[in-house]
């Protein structure tokens, strides 16, 4: 068959079998049992041409509700921000996307040295020592550092807090499973881990305390307090952050976590339904050796030239093999690079710009919520969510905004019973006043 | 290539210039201090750079010439199918209605996605032999530890307490006895044979009434088959064990032999490798598992099911491991690996193994005499050459690898699997020319001769790259592992 992926020519195949010796393909498969031995084609969907095939999938995508059309104002860990046009430009240069990880270092010094401008980057906003290459996404980021607080500190207990994003505290508990550490939960109060329990669990058991910081709920932790209960115990601090929010928050390094984790995908990474995102991995300097995944490295040449290497691999899992503390082996690298480009776009001063206005359109949306005479049951400080109380179903009224052209938020109750009629709602700035404004008296006729 | 230093976007920044422009804020400015909690609002900037929209673009083409990528030129990585990337997956994967998303969004909104899950689903199936493929580990290790967890659990359900060890060849990738610690079991190493295969022997001495699974790869990471497979799952199955594959070989056999056919109970895939997910410098990837029945109420949830039109994600699943990731898994790349399968079909697929074995058996004969073969046989879509015979010489496979770059040529994978002295892995995948192939034998033809004759240009290789071989004693003895201010 003729494929325009595959050059190989009756004349080639003709030669390369005189080369080895055989007169057909099928000697090569000759190793393989006959009882094992599938015969035919699969039964799968014949191949369609590009053209054709373009048009089946554009169709298929046509059907979804996308946030290019629709005004988002869903969140809960994935974000609608602004993606500088030229992420894409740069991702799109396929010198970076169909090379692999940069084992050969003399022809791999792109990949390396931006790997390298994104660990300082990450390093700069947590306000960490050190940061990894990347991780998957922000959840299993949040698991691996469980999972390091407890092998690190020797201690089979990992405390975190309901105000966690639930999915990720799923992840945890998975992970923790796997080496069979328990995973206690500390419930919220006000949207925000209750800390007078906290304080009554963690105890000289305990591994690490874990909590997000704006929490799932958007509400902003009181980072020092944590830190104080968790150091006291002699835990490992955990903080599962939005790295956009730290353009205007303290940054956890600042309240001593650590270990700071969470997704870039605020930073140019599209939604692309949960993946990929790309976790990242920030410790402090005490915890450089204890790193899951890949870091990158400066170093010279024999000549003296500045140059970059994959570094301290030991850690590894190539190299520790049954040893190893974290089985990690890919990364996310080309979205690692995306988020670089976006948080170089934004710089210094855009980073900061950003943030506000999250927290100022947010503020607006909350307001107006009030003002139309929804409950804001959580009032503590927020970043970019709020969680409005409503009266009636929230699928069905996000099934009529729609209609309306919006994307209506989260509904709480499917995590959590007590929060039954509670919808996280997320303003990103993106979303125009007009579009605020549209929400709320949409949201006033459905769940008045 | 240039020979300076390319400067760090941090050594270019100048206060006062910007990369991007927001709206004009239209809704009332706040006072961040009034509304945030004491001590919360940053007061020191994160240092990010400060430069203009050209500068990042002329920073990272700089950066992009200094990589090296399939597109770029030949890229034989042993067990890493570098495989041409192509490009209607990303625009596919580019469409607003796949891209921009909300994996919490109301399922009647994003039917077309769950239904393009579901539909690469079924055709992983089919491809696998197993009856039922979760798309939610991220990448092939985490479908490994995923796998594993279901085994775990598998059993545990079965009150079968006893099962805490994993059988692994000595040839496997460092990820299968890495996934079995973390997944909680001890690993056991089963040796390789004089034909580089699982030692049989070896294998029923190892297996017993405490083991949990076997990992294997097939064809192996010497790139042979394991022809012994029925008698492996026999054995395994015999002392109540399940037989995991890893689907990271599985461009060699396609339309060939079917995991789910050879008695393997799970699998897992990596649709980055063999169904042409960008590699992307290191990741994203993808690594769907697939399961037999008996392993199906252990899936992670949700799991996608189809009520008639209409797909949904089921999370009522009692004995489900837990989640491995939030959301459905790598989406994106998933969209990359279903258009590509969507453009081969049944006949493209049989012929992409053909010609990946066809391309690894060619050049392996074209270079055996020039260079030490292990295992003189058939091999499968890659192969593993020794270089002890240059190494006696003084020219390490090391120095080989670094010389190919003079050449244009990515090295193939060196020093692995551990079971060959001085090894080097070539896979050519099946989308190189003979002419590509050619060219590169008669490079490694050439370089073994400058063993012979000159053995210092290759000692000395890399000679044209941008810079030479790093000093990574330095980069670990003393770790910079990121930028500071002078």
């Amino acid at each position: 068959m003729k494929h325009r992926y595959l050059p190989m020519t009756e004349q080639d195949q003709k030669e390369m079998l005189d080369v080895i010796g055989i007169s057909s393909i099928d000697e090569l498969f000759a190793d393989i049992p006959e009882k094992v031995r599938f015969n035919g084609e699969y039964n799968i969907k014949p191949a369609k041409a590009e053209s054709a095939l373009l048009k089946e999938l554009a169709t298929l995508a046509d059907k979804n509700a996308d946030s290019k059309k629709y005004a988002s104002f869903l969140g809960a860990g994935v974000y609608d921000h602004f993606k500088p046009i030229i992420v894409d430009h740069v991702i799109s240069r396929s010198e970076f996307y169909t090379a692999y990880t940069p084992y050969q270092p003399e022809i791999s010094q792109g990949e390396l040295q931006a790997i390298f401008e994104f660990q300082t980057m990450i390093c700069e906003l947590t306000g960490m020592d050190i940061a990894n290459s990347s991780m998957y996404d922000g959840g299993t980021a949040l698991a691996e550092a469980g999972n390091l607080a407890a092998g690190h500190t020797r201690r089979k207990k990992i405390i975190i807090s309901e105000a966690v994003h639930p999915e990720y505290i799923d992840v945890v508990k998975m992970y923790a499973k796997g080496q069979n550490v328990q995973v206690v939960t500390v419930p919220i109060k006000d949207g925000l881990t209750d800390l007078s329990k906290l304080e009554e669990l963690v105890d000289e058991e305990t591994a690490a305390v874990l909590v997000q910081y704006p929490n799932f709920f958007g509400q902003i932790e009181d980072l020092a307090k944590v830190e104080q209960l968790t150091h006291a115990q002699k835990a490992l601090f955990v903080v599962s952050t939005n790295p956009l929010a730290l353009g205007a928050l303290t940054p956890p390094g600042k309240f001593g976590a650590d270990i700071t984790v969470g997704d870039a995908q605020p930073f140019g990474i599209a939604e692309a339904f949960g993946g990929p995102h790309c976790g990242f991995f920030a410790v402090t300097s005490k915890l450089m050796r204890k790193v899951p995944g890949r870091l990158v490295g400066e170093t010279t040449d024999e000549d003296g030239r500045r140059g970059f290497v994959l570094t301290l691999q030991a850690r590894e899992q190539h190299i520790r093999r049954d040893k190893a503390t974290s089985n990690i082996c890919s990364n996310q690298a080309l979205n690692a690079l995306a988020a670089s480009v976006a948080m170089t776009a934004l710089g210094k001063k855009g980073v900061k710009e950003i943030a506000i206005q999250n927290i100022a359109k947010t503020h607006y949306a909350k307001q107006a919520f009030e003002k139309a005479g929804f409950e804001v049951p959580f009032q503590g400080a927020h970043f970019n969510e709020i969680v409005v109380k409503v009266n009636g179903s929230i699928a069905d009224g996000n099934k009529a905004l729609l209609e309306k052209g919006i994307i209506g938020g989260f509904d709480l109750g499917r995590m959590n019973s007590d929060l039954k009629n509670h919808v996280l709602i997320a303003v990103t700035e993106q979303r125009t006043k007009e579009e605020i404004d549209a929400l709320v008296q949409e949201m006033g006729a459905l769940h008045a | 290539m240039h020979k300076d230093n390319q400067p760090l976007i941090f050594e270019i920044t100048r206060e006062g210039r910007v990369g991007y422009n927001l709206p004009e804020l239209d809704v009332p400015e706040v006072d961040i201090a009034s509304l945030l909690p004491q001590g919360m609002q940053r007061e020191e900037e994160a240092e990010l750079p400060e430069v203009s929209e050209l500068d990042i673009m002329r920073h990272y083409t700089a950066l992009s010439n200094r990589n090296h990528g399939v597109d770029t030129g030949f890229y034989p990585l042993g067990s890493c199918t570098m495989k041409y990337n192509p490009k209607v997956n990303e625009s596919v994967a580019r469409f607003p209605g796949f891209a921009n998303i909300h994996p919490l969004q109301d399922e009647s909104s994003v039917q077309g996605a769950m239904e393009l899950m579901y539909d690469l689903q079924e055709h992983l199936i089919e491809i696998t032999g197993m009856d039922e493929v979760t798309l939610q580990p991220a990448a092939g290790a985490h479908g490994e530890w995923t796998a594993l967890m279901m085994i775990r659990a598998f059993h545990e359900a079965n009150g079968d307490l006893d099962r805490t060890k994993v059988i692994v060849p000595d040839s496997a990738h460092g990820t299968n006895p890495a996934s079995a610690t973390v997944a909680g079991f001890e690993t056991i190493t089963v040796k390789s044979d004089e034909n580089g295969l699982v030692d049989l022997e070896d294998l029923r001495r190892v297996a017993g009434p405490d083991t949990a699974a076997l990992m294997l790869t097939n064809p192996n990471t010497l790139g042979l088959f394991e022809e012994s497979i029925l008698e492996m799952a026999e054995i395994i199955h015999g002392v109540g064990g399940k037989l995991y594959y890893d689907g990271a070989n599985l461009n060699a056999v396609m339309s060939k032999a079917r995991p789910g056919d050879m008695g393997f109970d799970c699998v897992h895939l990596n649709l980055h490798k063999t169904f042409t997910g960008p590699h992307g410098g290191g990741g994203p990837g993808s690594g769907p598992v697939g399961v037999k029945s008996d392993l199906i109420p252990f899936l992670p949830s949700p799991v996608l099911v189809k009520e008639e039109d209409k797909y949904t994600f089921d999370y009522n699943r009692p004995q489900a491991i837990g989640r491995v990731k939030p959301f459905y898994g790598n989406f994106g790349i998933n969209v990359r690996a279903y258009t590509y399968i969507r453009s081969m079909g049944p006949d493209g697929l049989k012929a992409v193994t053909e010609y990946a074995v066809l391309n690894a058996n060619y050049m392996m004969r074209r270079l055996e005499e020039h260079f030490d073969l292990p295992y003189n046989r058939h091999c499968k879509h890659e192969f593993v050459l020794s270089g002890r015979r240059q190494k006696k010489l003084g020219v390490r496979t090391l120095d080989m690898a670094k010389r190919l770059l003079d050449f244009g040529y990515h090295p193939p994978t060196i020093y692995f699997p551990l079971n060959v002295e001085e090894g080097m892995m070539i896979e050519p995948t099946e989308t190189e020319s003979k002419e590509t192939l050619d060219a590169f034998c008669d490079a490694l033809i050439q370089i073994a001769k400058e063993a012979q004759e000159d053995p210092e240009i290759v000692q000395n290789a890399p000679h044209t790259t941008v810079i030479n071989r790093l000093d990574e004693t330095k980069a670990a003895r003393k770790p910079v592992l990121r930028y500071t201010k002078a």
